[in-house]
């Protein structure tokens, strides 16, 4: 059977879901049997959620003043 | 507008394909030249200084690379030149301090406890954003800029290893490093 270590060291990938049948099989009947893992495994994909969360716009202004910048750069060339 | 008419509008010097360009990519472009550089000042500047180069430099682009590659290595180029300037780097931490610890029989050392659903209700979102902003700043910039690419603009794995002329698996393994040392930075406040 799989160990902490074995699962949180493929988390990502049982994450992405790209872990082949057999692994994932043992990570999961590993999962069934440890609340450490369990608690692991959800406070990094809530890791994953909040760093989402952390995208921002930006200001109109910036894209002006690239605008502007370009502007000046053509009427030199 | 797809990337060959943009491409092709930027080459024939149309000042349409420019603004269409400046709007498209400016913010995810701004976003990542701000992982790198600490102000403000400096993460728009190193944005200005990649579009001149764009503007200067598009009848070098190879249709071979996706055109937001090309754009996000210019940044990330632009970024590392402006950073190369500054005395003074921001203070990040030692990752390795912030990785689970195992036992010899593959137990973890200080088992995981699972976060609270009250502390994201008792921070405000501004609040847990900030927390979060910051925890993501106290990162390596190796771990930093990969995380920001894979978790926040959502790059493909092999678009980010392009971006930062590393390989998929070192992309792979940074994210995976990045993402339990900020689970970690995080894990005080969410419990």
């Amino acid at each position: 059977m799989s160990t902490c270590e074995d699962v949180i060291s493929f988390l990502d990938d049982y994450v992405a879901e790209t872990l082949p049948p057999e692994p994932r099989a043992s990570f999961d009947r590993h999962l069934a049997a440890c609340p450490s893992c369990v608690a692991y495994l959800g406070t990094y994909r809530e890791t994953i959620r909040l760093a989402r969360l952390t995208i921002e716009d930006i200001p109109a202004e910036v894209i002006t003043a690239i605008l502007t910048t370009l502007a000046r750069n053509t009427t030199r060339t | 507008m797809n990337d060959a008419a943009l491409v092709a509008g930027l080459r024939a010097g149309d000042a349409a394909a420019f603004e269409t360009l400046v709007r498209l990519y400016s913010a995810p472009l701004l976003r990542l030249a701000r992982r790198f550089l600490d102000s403000e000042e400096d993460a728009r500047d190193a944005l200005q200084d990649a579009m001149v180069s764009v503007f200067r430099s598009i009848g070098s682009f190879e249709s071979t690379s996706k055109l937001s590659t090309w754009l996000h290595r210019i940044v990330v180029n632009a970024s590392l030149m402006k950073l190369r300037a500054k005395k003074r780097r921001r203070e990040e931490i030692d990752i390795d301090e912030y990785l689970p610890r195992f036992l010899e029989d593959g137990h973890q050392v200080e088992p995981s406890q699972p976060w609270s659903e009250s502390a994201e209700t008792r921070l405000e979102r501004d609040e847990l954003r900030a927390l979060v902003r910051e925890s993501i700043d106290k990162l390596p910039e190796t771990y930093r800029v990969v995380l920001h690419l894979r978790d926040i603009e959502e790059l493909s794995t092999d678009e980010t290893a392009e971006i930062l002329d590393i390989t998929p698996n070192a992309v792979k393994i940074r994210l995976h490093r990045a993402r339990q040392a900020l689970r970690a930075l995080l894990d005080e406040h969410m419990k």
